[in-house]
Order: C-alpha cells, then structure tokens, then sequence
C-alpha cells in the first residue's frame, strides 16, 4: 500500500531515510513516498488546501505548518488523534509544539518538529549579549556612533515572519493577541511591543533593508558581516559556517531578548505537524506511520543532520545532539516557556490583519496600534471582510 | 490579434443589409456559422462557463475553510468590498501604476518605433535586439530587477548612491515597480506602433514636406492620425494588461510599502484566505473595470476614425 507524504523540501535526506526505515519495519503494510511541496510555508498550504478541498483522495500524510491546525480541523481536512495513536505521539513531547497540534482540546496531528528564534551576535563586538530588546537597541546606536557594524537584522517585510516578531513581543509582554475560544486579547501590551518595533525601525540600529527582510536575506546580511545582532532561527549558525567563516568565528548565540527585564522572553514557535488527511483511503495506515517517522531515533537524525529542531524533550539530552546544536538548552528552554500565535481557523486572515497594521514598521503608531488592531482582528475573525 | 476591436464598428452598419440577403449569401453564411460552432463551443466552454461560474460564486458566502457555512447571500460581497477601504486602496495604486507606466512606454514605445521605422541596415537583426525584455519570462525578469534593486546586491543603489533600500519605502518602490514594467513592456507596444507606422504611405508625408510642413507636423498631422487605430490596440492592450499587474509586484514585495494591486488583492482573498465568494466578487469588479476601459478606449479613440475599418 502507498501512503503518501507531502512535506516541505527536506534536504538533508534525513526524512527520505526516515521514509525508507519505516516503510521496511512495516513488513509490506505500507510504503512511504515522499512528494516535496514548496519552499515557502504559504505557498506549502496553498498547494495542499486546493487539493484537500477538492476532497484528493492521494494525500494520505500532510506536513502542516504550527498555524495550520485549527484552519485545517475545523474545514474537516484533517482526522483526529485518539486512543492509542495519541497517546504515543504525544508522550515526551515538550509542551510548546504539542499545544501547536492541539485545538479545541482535540489533537489533530503529530509534531514532527519545532523551532524558535534566538539571538545571534558577534562576540567582537558586544562583549555581553544584551538582555533586553531596548538594552539591544542601545547597544546597537553605540556600536553605530563609533562606527562599527552596528545593524540589528529582523524580519519586517509584510509576510508571516512579520506576525512571529509581533507576536513574540506580545506574548513576552505577558499578553495574547487571542484567547484559545477566539476572543480578541489585544491590549497594552500589543502597544509595547509596537513601541519596540517602531523604535528599532527609527533607530539606526535597522538594517535600512528592515521593511523587504525575510528570514533568509536577514542571514544573508548578517553573513556580509554589517550587523551585529540577528535575530532568526538556528539554521543561520550551520549557513554562516558554511559561507561566511570570518563572520561565524565571532558568532555567538544568547537567549531571544526580555521585553521586560528580568522576565524570560515567550518566543513564538515554528516548526511542523504531521496530519493524517480525511480523504486519506487508509488513514490507520497512516496513523502507523506518522508513529514511526516522528519517532525518537528519527527525530535525532533529522536534527543533527538535518538541523530541524525535536520536539521530543529526551532528545536534547543526547551527547552527539549536544554536540551538533551547541545551542540546544536555549531551545529547549524556549519550547517549555513558549509563546504561541493565534490559534484559530481563520488565521489566514488574522495574520494579514496584524501585517496590514503593522508595515511598514516604521510607519507604525503605537498609540493607535491597539485600537486598530482590535478593529482590523475583528474584521478578520468574521472571515467575511475584504483585508 | 487586431481582429477583437476591428469588428465591433462594422458590425453595426452591416444589420440592415441582413433582409437583403440572396439565397446564395445566406447559404454560404449558414455554412459559416457551421464552420465556426466548433470553436465557438469551445471557447463558451473554458470562458463563459468560468465566467458565469465566478458570478455565481461572488453571490455566495462559499470559503474553503468553512464548508458548512456556504450559501446564497446576494450582494453581501459586493458590499462588503465597496466598503472596505482597502479597495479603494487597491484600486488608486493599480490606477497609478496603469496610468504611468503605460505613458511612459507609450513615449518610449513610439521612440523605438519610430527608430526602427527609419533603421535603413540590420532591421531584422535590431528589431529581435529590441524584443528580447519582452521576450524573457516576466517572473525571471521581476527577480532580476528585484536583485537589482536591493540595496545588498543590487547596481542600481549602488549606481544612484542610495544608502536606504528603495523598496522599503512607497515612493522607492513604486519608482521600481513602474521602471520594471516599462523595461519589460515598451519593446511590445514598439512592436504595435511599428506595425502602425507602416500604414503611413510616403507618398503623403514627402507631399506634406514639398508644401512645407516641417518634422513635428508632419508627425502630429499625417503619422499619429493615420496609425490612431494601431494607437488605440497598442494601448488598449498596454493598458488592460497593466491593470492586471501581478508578478512585479508579488515579487518585488508582495504588495507591501502601499503597492497592493487589485490583481494582488484578489490573489490573496482567494489563495491564502480561500475565500471563494469574496474573491470571486473581486475578480468580477476587476472585469468590470477592464470592460469600462476596454469600452472608453473603443468609443473615445474609435469613433470617427475611419483607417479602423480600412485597416482591417
């Protein structure tokens, strides 16, 4: 029988293996082939939801994006987890990405794996990683007034990554931007992180690229040695070895920075889910084999190989994980203490509202910022008004 | 290609005739009409139905993501993207973007044409030269310049001596954007001009030199009113195809910096927020717009101008 699997592109092969391994132990019960969709999360979803709601029968095992699952539950493209199935792709799982896969206190898939976002900085020039986001910012307006690299890169161009950073500093700021049943959160703290964001864009401490920076052209920045902060996910430390050596010899790393001092940062998750579609026509085939792929021996490999980070919490105890991620107690610390997006099926349209308020950066307006939001989350939660 | 707008002024005349028709001519139409039901079936087939389809659908409360939530609800849609000030939006950039590209390639295009018209060696071989923008696929084209543009690993900052990026601010990226589009689009309105240029007789033009008319009335009174139907085709398209604007902008920034086109819009109602209904009320204005434009451009520049049907 096969079962397929539509998944982001994997490169390292380490999910190709995991493909293999299992479809073997299944002795013939099943066999996984593996069908690549795009680069891009969006374009990712876009390719799967036309086919899911078209009711394709060949999409047995989906790779969903951690904002996808009430979207894709309450549409019913998706099987539930129950029983025993649940119970094995949920032990050992650390909070944060399980909560991802969970909605209406239901889990809809199993977490494959996870990732947050840290602080990068060169060691040469800032000698204590700063521990706040204002501290950053000073720190960055001084490397700048003695004329050194002095950039903070950070994803401010209008698209997901936009949201993450918004949402990262709301949820520091001890606050949400939606509550689990959809009731809209936003307050004073949505205006402190807005302050935050306004600031950094004003200052000289923004890459004047700030307003197009996507995860990818920010470490290519930083890679080109003009910045002295990043803040971004780990793959920017193994693509900084690779190209830009005299960059990486002065790379340090340090927990993603408070909005308040002295209280620990809530740090918006990425990572995947795996789901089993509803039009699958063996989905227990398919619950089997997601239970293999996400298992631990797996999860290791796609780590250190692969450098996706686990969700399993006993991984990161792991010598020869310890030793490809030098990183790994900060990520684990920021999947226990996590902070979530909006958990809703009309995310889609949340988060264009949040992007819509909030680009350029440097034309926000802080003290305007709640009230607009509120407005415009509430057009969009109504899924019905043109954003 | 030309055939769309040439028709529709003489159709008109032609009704009355239709009692007078022998047996013979009638025949022969029957038989024409025969000879085109094949390809008039198809053509209903992949564009009324797709049409009339997205009608339906923009009268509907019909969104992907909430299936038991669909039905009839009138022109709720409408009403909701009249109000949402975020059309009007839309719309004044796409009108901007429209309206300065377009009368920059049409200059430029009528610069090229004219520049070809008089090439005396290497015609075919300069023409080709001259194509080439239009020729490369406009996604691969909108990268380029993209790259071009940033201010990390492009030459035109570098060039300019810009220290901020040009495509993080609105002014900056509109100037990309309408840089971009007449770079890629002025060879193929060249390429419509040109083929007006050849309607003009020399004849005519040497006769206005003899009696004394010097270049620019010579161009104003003789060429331009002579090729006013290769004129009007060449911005017709132009235009109709820069309303649609898309892959410059969802390239450069995805609508970002207040560049959202209609186009991108409508991409994002229906693609990322799988709202059907809204969507397709949006794809049915923007079809209004460009029948509006399409009919403007038709009446205003068509009416009178007899070489329309002389051309054809």
């Amino acid at each position: 029988m096969t079962l397929n699997w539509y998944v982001f592109p994997e490169p390292s092969g380490s999910f190709a293996t995991a493909a293999a391994n299992c479809s073997k132990a299944s002795n013939g019960a099943y066999q996984i082939k593996i069908n690549f969709l795009s680069n891009s999360s969006d374009q990712q979803r876009i390719s799967l939801v036309r086919r899911l709601a078209a009711g394709d029968s060949s999409i047995d095992i989906l790779a969903m994006d951690v904002d996808w699952t009430a979207e894709f539950a309450d549409a019913k493209w998706i099987r539930p987890w129950t029983g025993t199935n649940a119970a094995a792709v949920s032990k050992g799982v650390l909070p944060g990405p399980l909560k991802t896969a969970t909605w209406n206190g239901r889990l809809y898939a199993a977490p494959i794996n996870s990732n947050t976002q840290l602080l990068w900085y060169r060691k040469d020039l800032v000698p204590h990683p700063p521990k706040t986001w204002n501290q950053m910012i000073d720190d960055a307006i001084q490397l700048a007034k003695e004329g050194k690299p002095h950039y903070i890169e950070e994803q401010g161009a209008k698209y997901e990554g936009l949201t993450v950073w918004f949402n990262s500093l709301v949820n520091s700021a001890g606050g949400q931007i939606l509550s689990p049943t959809n009731k809209i959160l936003v307050d004073h703290t949505s205006e402190t992180a807005a302050k935050i964001m306004k600031r950094l864009a004003d200052s000289p401490a923004a890459d004047p690229a700030l307003n197009v920076a996507m995860e990818g052209s920010s470490e290519t920045n930083w890679e080109h040695g003009i910045a002295a902060f990043q803040i971004n996910y780990p793959f920017v430390w193994s693509a900084a070895k690779a190209d830009s050596p005299s960059v990486f010899k002065h790379m340090g790393y340090a927990p993603f920075p408070s909005v308040t001092p002295g209280v620990a940062p809530r740090v918006s998750i990425g990572g995947y889910n795996l789901g089993v579609s509803t039009h699958s026509k063996h989905p227990q085939l398919a619950f089997q084999a997601i239970r293999c792929l996400v298992q631990p021996a797996n999860q290791a490999r796609d780590a250190i190989k692969g450098g996706l980070a686990p969700v399993l919490a006993s991984i990161y105890n792991q010598p020869s994980f310890e030793k490809a991620y030098p990183f790994h107690a900060l990520i684990k610390a920021q999947l226990e203490r996590y902070g979530l997006r909006p958990q809703t099926p009309a995310y889609a349209d949340v988060t264009l509202a949040i992007q819509d308020t909030l680009s350029p950066t440097s034309s926000i307006d802080p003290s305007s910022v709640v009230s607009t939001l509120r407005g415009d989350i509430k057009n969009a939660l109504s899924s019905q008004a043109l954003l | 290609m030309t055939s769309g707008t040439v028709t529709a002024p003489q159709s008109a005349p032609a009704k009355p005739q239709r009692a007078h028709l022998s047996d013979r001519a009638r025949a022969e139409r029957n038989l024409g009409f025969k000879l085109v039901a094949p390809a008039l079936i198809v053509m209903v087939a992949v564009t009324a139905y797709p049409l009339i389809s997205t009608v339906v659908l923009s009268l509907q409360r019909a969104d992907l993501r909430f299936p038991d939530a669909n039905k009839f609800i009138g022109l709720s849609n409408y009403g909701a993207v009249l109000r949402a000030p975020v059309w009007w939006q839309v719309v004044w950039h796409t009108v901007i973007i429209t309206v300065v590209s377009v009368s920059i390639q049409f200059v430029l295009g009528m610069l090229l044409a004219l520049a070809m018209h008089r090439m005396i060696f290497a015609r075919g071989t300069l023409r080709a030269i001259a194509l080439v923008p239009y020729a490369i696929v406009a996604v691969v084209a909108a990268y380029s310049w993209n790259y071009a543009w940033s201010l990390t690993s492009g030459w035109i900052p570098k060039l300019l001596g810009l220290s901020s990026d040009p495509l993080s601010h609105p002014f900056g990226s509109y100037v990309a954007i309408i840089v971009t589009e007449v770079w890629k689009n002025t060879p193929f309105m060249a390429l419509l001009l040109l083929a007006g240029l050849a309607l003009v007789p020399d004849e005519l033009l040497e006769a206005a030199k003899v009696d004394g008319a010097n270049a620019w009335q010579r161009f104003i009174r003789i060429t331009v009113p002579l090729m006013k139907p290769a004129i009007l085709v060449a911005l017709l398209f132009r235009t109709l195809d820069a309303f649609r604007i898309f892959d410059t902008i969802y390239i450069f920034n995805q609508g970002a910096n207040g560049t959202e086109s209609i186009s991108m819009l409508n991409y994002s109602t229906l693609l990322d927020r799988l709202n059907l209904g809204l969507g397709s009320a949006v794809s049915v204005l923007l079809f209004v717009f460009v029948g509006i434009i399409a009919f403007v451009f038709i009446k205003g520049f068509g009416a009178g101008s007899g070489p329309i049907g002389e051309s054809s």
